[in-house]
């Protein structure tokens, strides 16, 4: 194997969050500029927000996907702010976006974590549909469309603890899962929902591979409390933008208070089930990933300490090594769900 | 002319992954260009211990191929690529010691003797030492016969580096079948020349 060559924006351009927090007016206020210059009118004609809003959500923002909705990249443009506040939000330091999306995985694209933004650049995500299944009213087959159109976009921040003691925080949009399940109106014998990742050997190439432990499709799933609890968001996009195939395009799970591989990407079945359903490291390997996967300092990984995390991007001399918190910091809100419940065992 | 220059080409090579990585810690130190990436300790810890495993087998393909390709002069590039092997090694356990547990001592030691991936590599290491120390021509002659009986340690070191790597598989068996498979058919080797020979000698008493 050569030495890999890494084509990304330098880690320690973090991006602070005041300039995050602006960047939507620069990039109107940009937008005015680059209009008011090319009809040579700079400080002549005030170019209404609207134009600088359009412009923006339209920007031709370069994401790993074949091609951009239209009405998606707008809904994402449009989502609200997180609220300054509370558990929706934090005070930590975002994660860059080039980290975000260039440092994940995404095992369908490849074992590496540079493989997922590699290997996804032509990924489709039109048409995408959705199909819902088992313990409901309105089972069926969905279009994309279709799941989303109710829902307003929310920005949601979130830190994202990996299993493999590394974290990111990380600006999602998305919008409650809990609402998009009650569309289907489950039933009284869905005690769990599942979910279930697209299979395309033609487009995930690590799906074609012989030497893939994992027997795809990548399955996950909740217990219903933990899928209608507030914090839990079905995502559709990070920092402004729709979500890149490398980051689960066009729909992804995202739990905070559970390891990163709860976060099923690039969903294509929803299941109400009366059983727990399977789940895929757990199948793969049940003595090290549980159906749990609450994050839990308390409870070691067989092979490494749960203790502390690398909080990314880190760097070498001064690493960003911070103690992991009980539910990933989000006890006050969701412990009460595991009341009773032995965590050692149940992890 | 080849002979002459291969050694010190080889050793350029052999030093390059090790230049490139040394460059990369050297701009993380002086805050420039960023070619780690947002895990550097981790990617340093994965691309050292890769070197690391690969030159364990190169070390080990030295022997086999010298006959198979009747190469006599291979032999001359044994010990740099078995040096090169505890170097890499060296390097991947210092990337661990300093950049993944900061040279927390107490951590150090639960780590080597409770995770078992651990406690094999380390013992491939501590296996490795004496070889190394005594790869110059002086221990070789003052060792004689016991130096290339020593020197077998290698197999056993190859066998646990690849066990190290078959633990840490997780989504791909793609390393643990390429490494475990090269070391079985280099160690495979072995024992059926071995065997061979025997044979032979039987052949000629017999």
């Amino acid at each position: 194997m050569l030495i890999k060559t890494k084509k990304d924006i330098p880690s320690s351009e973090i991006t602070p969050e005041s300039v995050y927090r602006n960047r939507r007016q620069f990039l109107k206020d940009s937008a005015n500029i680059a209009f008011g210059a090319a009809t040579g009118s700079v400080l002549a004609g005030p170019v209404s927000a609207q134009t600088g809003d359009a412009l923006f959500a339209r920007a031709p923002v370069d994401i790993n996907l074949a091609s951009k909705p239209e009405w998606l990249v707008e809904k994402a443009a449009n989502r609200t702010d997180a609220p300054a506040t509370g558990p929706y939000n934090t005070d930590e330091e975002l994660t860059p976006f080039s980290d975000v999306t260039t440092y994940n995985n995404f095992y369908e694209f490849g074992t590496g974590k540079g493989d997922p933004s590699s290997n996804a650049s032509e990924f489709r995500i039109e048409p995408w549909t959705v199909e819902v299944a088992g313990e409901c009213a309105k089972p069926g087959i969905y279009a994309l469309e279709d799941i989303l159109r109710p829902h307003t976009f929310e920005e949601r921040i979130y830190r994202m603890r990996c299993v493999e003691a590394w974290s990111m925080v990380v600006p999602w949009i998305g919008f409650s899962l809990g609402d998009l399940l009650k569309r289907f109106e489950p039933n009284g014998n869905a005690n769990f929902v599942a979910f279930e990742t697209l299979v395309d050997r033609g487009q995930m190439p690590a799906q074609r591979s012989r030497f893939a432990t994992i027997d795809w499709p990548y399955q996950e799933g909740l217990r219903m409390d933990e899928a209608m609890h507030p914090l839990t968001i079905m995502a559709t996009g990070l920092y402004d933008d729709i979500l890149p195939a490398q980051n689960g395009a066009p729909l992804r799970l995202v739990v905070p208070w559970k390891y990163g591989f709860k976060n099923i990407k690039s969903i294509v079945k929803i299941e109400f089930t009366r059983s727990m359903p399977n789940n895929t490291w757990n199948d793969l390997q049940p003595s090290e990933y549980g159906f749990y996967a609450n994050v839990n300092p308390e409870v070691s990984h067989p092979r490494w300490s749960q203790a502390t995390e690398r909080r990314l991007p880190s760097s070498l001399f001064m690493p960003r090594r911070i103690e992991t918190k009980m539910f990933n910091g989000y006890a006050d809100e969701v412990a009460s769900l595991y009341a009773g419940m032995d965590l050692r065992r149940n992890y | 002319m080849v002979k002459v220059i291969a050694k010190p080409v080889v050793f350029l090579l052999c030093l390059l992954p090790a230049a490139y990585l040394a460059y990369g810690v050297y701009l993380a130190f002086s805050g420039g260009e960023d070619l780690l990436g947002p895990d550097p300790a981790q990617y340093l810890a994965l691309e050292t211990g890769e070197w690391a495993i690969r030159f364990l087998i190169a070390s080990l393909a030295i022997t086999p191929l010298r006959f198979l390709l009747n190469m006599p002069s291979l032999f001359r590039l044994r010990r740099m690529i078995g040096v090169y092997a505890y170097f890499y090694v060296c390097l991947h356990l210092l990337v661990f010691l300093w950049f993944l547990l900061g040279w927390q001592w107490d951590n150090i030691g639960r780590e080597i003797a409770e995770r078992p991936y651990i406690t094999i590599g380390f013992s491939s290491f501590v296996l490795l030492t004496p070889l190394a120390a005594t790869s110059f021509n002086v221990a070789q002659r003052k060792l004689g016969r016991k130096w290339k009986t020593l020197h077998r340690l290698t197999y056993a070191c190859v066998i646990l580096a690849v066990l190290h790597v078959v633990w840490i598989v997780r989504s791909s068996y793609f390393d643990a079948v390429l490494y475990g498979g090269l070391a079985l058919v280099f160690l495979g080797y072995r024992v059926l020349r071995h065997y061979s020979e025997s044979v032979r000698k039987y052949a000629i008493f017999g």
